[in-house]
């Protein structure tokens, strides 16, 4: 216990000293926010456009910040030999890995209150209408795009090529799945794509308990969906994560 | 005295490449053991397989009577090392890097005491991306220690150091071992290893092919080097009986009153040594 702690004020310290990660990381989805809420009129569908966007964006700040954030960060460790020389100390793996991740769920956190913040600051967006539910959602995106940024650092080999990699996959993610604005204007081939992906149904939930108050578990459905990725990206991450350099 | 390492017959290779084909050598407790070889000898993969990085093929590899290969925790708390290549934290500073080790061990060292020790005290406050080469190589070696270990593995821990910083680092592995820690020094500098280990083993192409004191090594080649210069060429002699080549030349000198201009007779170093153990192939 007391060294999760330890090591998850080193992560926080290192996360905030780095201004790329906390400019990507933390800023980025705010700066969208405020960019998109600029640009989209009032109301979608008798809903104010800056809620819709609100919710939108935070799916987007957990995919980049659990998902993104996540296997940037283990894939430069590890090809640095950070991981490597840590495994040569006493600090158990699991300890580890769950600093790095809890370090994640902070970081995600704070951002989730900025954005409500600016949001009620800026755009008078308004405040989660289950209070409870929302903290949930916090939580179920950083464990699930976690899940499958442990997966995303197993497969990918070259530290130079990371950034770019995870981009590919979060941006066209984000767009299809509405992060950045409704959807059903969309051709049906985009929409049946949307269909699959996790975010699509992470920000059904958050839309649930942010906008209309329903409960955390309203739509097991989608939480099945958006819990099954998560689970799949770390059973991926068990049998392929490593902590040696791919050097050899 | 007790073995803190006991390596048997060990194998390892890499797909069709064998770089250890059974390799043998005991370091016995409170020792500064060093291994020799040139690039590809199998130095660093023996290592390797004794630090848990690697699965040994077969053979026997223990440290302090327990099998690296199952990483244990207690074994962690017991080592230290300085890997050939490896990074820490650009962001932190130096002492923060320090405490972050610290945090890890059951009894570290005071944090400032092992900066200081590793000649970093001026730069304690400074993050590691801005370090040189040479301090990173130090912060290696100071983040190695603050566990307070039995046993530390030192795989080149001199490479990218200048001629102070290496005499500083013998310093501090000399006092290191004064304190008992057990070392296992892997090098490319003979001199580090002749100033340094009690015993060396050299291997090439993943076996040991010598083994034993430095002064050992050396005392096996008997042959003696008798150079001098006569008309502007460098004449060298290599003979087991210097006495009576000597004799034969000086004799010979006075008889026509000759001088035998820059002569010098010289005992093989280790680096001789070394180079004709690892180089017979090659030549």
């Amino acid at each position: 216990m007391t060294s999760l702690a330890h090591q998850l004020r080193f992560e926080q310290k290192i996360f905030w000293r780095s201004r790329e990660a906390a400019v990507f990381i933390f800023v980025f989805p705010l700066l969208l926010y405020v960019l998109l809420g600029s640009v989209y009129g009032d109301d979608i569908d008798g809903v104010p456009a800056v809620d819709i966007l609100l919710a939108g964006l935070f799916g987007y700040g957990a995919a980049n910040t659990a998902f993104g954030g996540l296997a940037i960060t283990l894939v430069i460790r590890r090809e640095a030999g950070v991981l490597k020389r840590l495994r040569a100390t006493p600090l158990p793996p699991g300890v580890y890995l769950t600093a790095v991740l809890l370090s994640t769920l902070v970081t995600f956190a704070l951002q989730s209150v900025a954005l409500l913040v600016l949001g009620g600051l800026v755009f008078d967006a308004s405040m989660p209408a289950n209070r409870l539910g929302f903290a949930g959602a916090v939580v179920l995106g950083v464990v699930s795009f976690a899940g499958l940024g442990l997966a995303a650092a197993s497969l990918i080999r070259s530290a130079e090529g990371v950034s770019a990699a995870v981009n590919v996959i979060i941006l066209p993610m984000a767009f299809l799945s509405g992060a950045f604005g409704p959807t059903q204007d969309f051709p049906a081939v985009l929409q049946a794509i949307a269909d699959v992906l996790p975010l699509t149904y992470f920000i059904d939930i958050v839309d649930g308990v942010y906008l209309d108050g329903d409960s955390f578990f309203a739509d097991p459905t989608a939480l099945a969906i958006v819990l099954a990725w998560g689970t799949a990206g770390a059973l991926v991450a068990l049998r392929r994560f490593g902590w040696m350099p791919r050097e050899r | 005295m007790a073995q803190a390492i006991v390596v048997s017959d060990l194998t390892k290779s890499y797909g069709d490449v064998q770089a250890v084909r059974g390799v043998s050598f005991d370091v016995a407790e409170g020792e500064v053991f060093g291994l020799l070889g040139p690039n590809g000898a199998g130095k660093t993969t023996t290592v390797e397989i004794l630090e848990g990085y690697r699965r040994r093929d077969g053979g026997v590899a223990t440290v302090f009577g327990l099998d690296p290969g199952d990483t244990p925790r207690e074994l962690r708390e017991r080592v230290g090392v300085v890997l050939q290549q490896s990074e820490l934290s650009p962001l932190l500073t130096v002492r923060e890097t320090h405490r972050m080790f610290a945090g890890y061990y059951a009894g570290p060292r005071d944090v400032d005491e092992v900066i200081e020790l590793v000649g970093l005290t001026e730069k304690r406050d400074a993050r590691v991306k801005s370090l040189s080469g040479g301090q990173k190589r130090r912060l290696d070696l100071g983040v190695a220690l603050v566990g307070n270990p039995e046993l530390v593995f030192l795989d080149e821990p001199t490479t990218g150091f200048d001629p102070a910083a290496r005499r500083a680092a013998w310093e501090l592995i000399r006092s290191l071992r004064a304190l008992g820690t057990t070392i296992l020094l892997t090098t490319h500098y003979l001199d580090e290893a002749q100033q340094l280990a009690d015993r060396v083993a050299v291997l090439r192409d993943g076996l040991i092919v010598r083994q034993g004191s430095p002064a050992d090594l050396i005392g096996d080649t008997r042959t003696t080097e008798i150079r001098y210069v006569r008309n502007g060429e460098v004449v060298t002699v290599s003979t087991t009986e210097p006495t009576r080549v000597l004799n034969e030349l000086t004799t010979e000198a006075l008889a026509v009153g000759h001088e035998l201009e820059r002569l010098e007779v010289r005992r093989p170093t280790l680096e001789d040594v070394y180079l004709e153990l690892v180089g017979e192939e090659s030549q």
